[in-house]
């Protein structure tokens, strides 16, 4: 039972970052029908900027570590941000009207060029961070297995809990997510209502490299270790929550990033670690032929 | 109002237009009558900048708006209701109504929102449902409401009584007839249902081949015996 409850901790904390990233595959997804592959090496970008923002901020700025934690978010969020919008602009954009397949081997090459870019930039070899955030509860104090929440476990789940409400007040409420549902729906008729549809795509990027990014910096803070080939695993694996909860649907892209932490949590625990990716990857392939909409997702209907 | 002058486009190396001329003055309803593949909806579409204009010019209040993207079209005063009515299905009725209004100054949104309520009182009934689970004439009511959202100096619209049933279809020619005559809303109409379109205009055009064959009051059209050879006494009610 202890066990159980560690690994069930453990399996949220992992599934909420996963989450975030899904949530940048899914909005892309539904407006521009695209897959962006690229997604999952801004996710490793943030990891190094907020390495680097840290770094800068505490051994060279002499700040202490909680507004060290700040700056580095907020650099980590703006850089990946920037990041976004650009790759939109120069790999997407001129694609738009071309045949799907060809943005989808942009994204593959957006995502090599940055992989090698931070490679040659920061090294191939792994970069540590010593824990930052230290401490947290025992929560049962068992001889056999005690079970801990650790300080850094609930920063994630505020961070990502808030994150996804906010995000989830601006798709439902205000004007731009408003447009944004509008574009993903029919982006013509989106356009012939006066909204700028670039624009609103821009923005669909911009948001989703950011929420990456910050998955980025929650990665580097709870695994402690980074290198420049992290993207392209937590990048299938957000890819298949998305499609696990069903692409082009926002909640299920965080029931999905959960579900999918959840899965590998209990299979490490319970069956055996060498083989978790084996057991993600199962599942995509088991929901592509059962159930290929997803969990939330809704199936294509033909368009009159 | 809107002008076109020469219009020429297509999609891709199929022209559709072959030089156009027409004019909407101020508060007058035009209607564009022809059969299927004439070439109608795309010389609205090419109004609205999507497909481009490949000769020709478009002026809005004297303004030549040919080259501009579609949304800033959109923002200088024109509104589109298009075929197929392309209402947000997945968005609620009021939601669907706001982004009409996208454009508009958000200080007039409840006014509008009241006037638009006023004229389809159904959809004040259905305003937190979601716009594709609405009825067809439903949906039509929502496509003209969500255009008259931005104070369009023009509304366009096209084949608005297409798919609905008889009574629908004259309800709507009433509200079309009403948005002119009360709020002063320039109308260009296209329709297939000649009969209906031409009753209402105050002046109509025959579409023929991406081409203008027959211009006239709505009523020297209505009793023109080629007109009621080709559209009038075939099928349309």
């Amino acid at each position: 039972m202890e066990y159980f409850l560690q690994q069930l901790i453990n399996g949220l904390t992992l599934g909420a970052i996963y989450g975030l990233i899904a949530l940048g595959y899914t909005m892309v997804y539904g407006i521009l029908g695209m897959i962006n592959f690229a997604h999952g090496t801004i996710y490793m970008l943030g990891a190094f900027i907020s390495l680097i923002g840290y770094l800068a901020a505490t051994t060279v700025g002499g700040a202490p570590v909680t507004l060290a934690l700040l700056l580095a978010l907020f650099a980590t969020m703006a850089f990946t941000a920037l990041w976004g919008w650009t790759i939109e602009r120069v790999a997407y954009r001129p694609l738009r009207k071309a045949p799907r397949l060809a943005p989808l081997i942009s994204a593959i090459g957006v995502s090599i060029i940055l992989q090698n870019f931070a490679a040659l930039a920061q090294g191939t070899r792994a970069k540590p961070l010593p824990p930052v955030i230290r401490g947290g509860f025992t929560l049962i104090n068992s001889d056999d297995f005690p079970v801990s929440l650790s300080w850094m476990q609930i920063i994630v789940f505020v961070m990502t809990v808030t994150l996804m409400a906010g995000f989830t007040w601006m798709i439902t409420r205000t004007s731009l997510g408003r447009a944004q549902r509008a574009t993903e729906q029919d982006m013509k008729m989106a356009a012939l209502l006066g909204i700028d549809v670039d624009r609103v795509v821009s923005a669909t990027f911009v948001i989703g490299a950011a929420l990456a990014g910050v998955a980025g910096l929650m990665v580097t803070l709870y695994y402690g270790v980074i290198d420049f080939y992290i993207g392209f695993l937590a990048g299938i694996k957000a890819f298949t929550a998305a499609v696990l909860g069903g692409i082009g649907s926002l909640p299920g892209a965080m029931l999905g990033g959960l579900l999918i932490g959840l899965i590998e949590a209990f299979w490490s625990a319970y069956f055996s670690i060498e083989y978790k990716d084996v057991a993600t990857f199962g599942i995509l392939v088991l929901v592509l032929v059962f159930r290929p909409t997803g969990l939330l997702g809704r199936p294509d209907v033909e368009k009159i | 109002m809107l002008k076109v002058e020469g219009l020429h486009s297509g999609y891709g190396r199929i022209r559709a237009l072959h030089g156009v001329d027409l004019e909407v003055r101020q508060g007058e309803i035009v209607a564009l009558v022809g059969a299927n593949g004439a070439g109608k909806t795309t010389l609205l579409m090419t109004i609205c900048g999507n497909p481009r204009a490949s000769a020709g010019k478009v002026w809005l209040a004297g303004e030549d708006i040919t080259g501009l993207a579609t949304h800033h079209i959109i923002r200088r005063g024109l509104a589109h209701c298009p075929e197929g009515r392309r209402i947000f299905p997945r968005m609620t009725v009021l939601e669907n109504l706001q982004m009409g209004a996208a454009t508009g100054d958000p200080a007039h949104f409840d006014q509008d929102l009241e006037r638009v309520l006023e004229l389809f009182p159904r959809l004040k009934e259905r305003l937190h449902q979601r716009g594709g689970t609405l009825s067809g004439g439903e949906q039509q009511m929502l496509a003209i409401g969500r255009a008259l959202m931005s104070r369009p100096k023009v509304l366009l619209l096209d084949e608005p009584s297409l798919g609905l049933a008889p009574l629908v279809v004259r309800q709507i020619f009433e509200i079309i007839a009403a948005i002119n005559r009360d709020q002063g809303v320039t109308v260009f109409l296209v329709e297939q249902n000649a009969f209906h379109a031409l009753k209402l205009a105050h002046r109509g055009h025959v579409m023929v081949n991406g081409r203008i064959t027959l211009s006239g009051s709505g009523a020297d059209l209505l009793a023109n015996p080629e007109i009621r050879a080709h559209y009038l006494d075939g099928g349309a009610s």
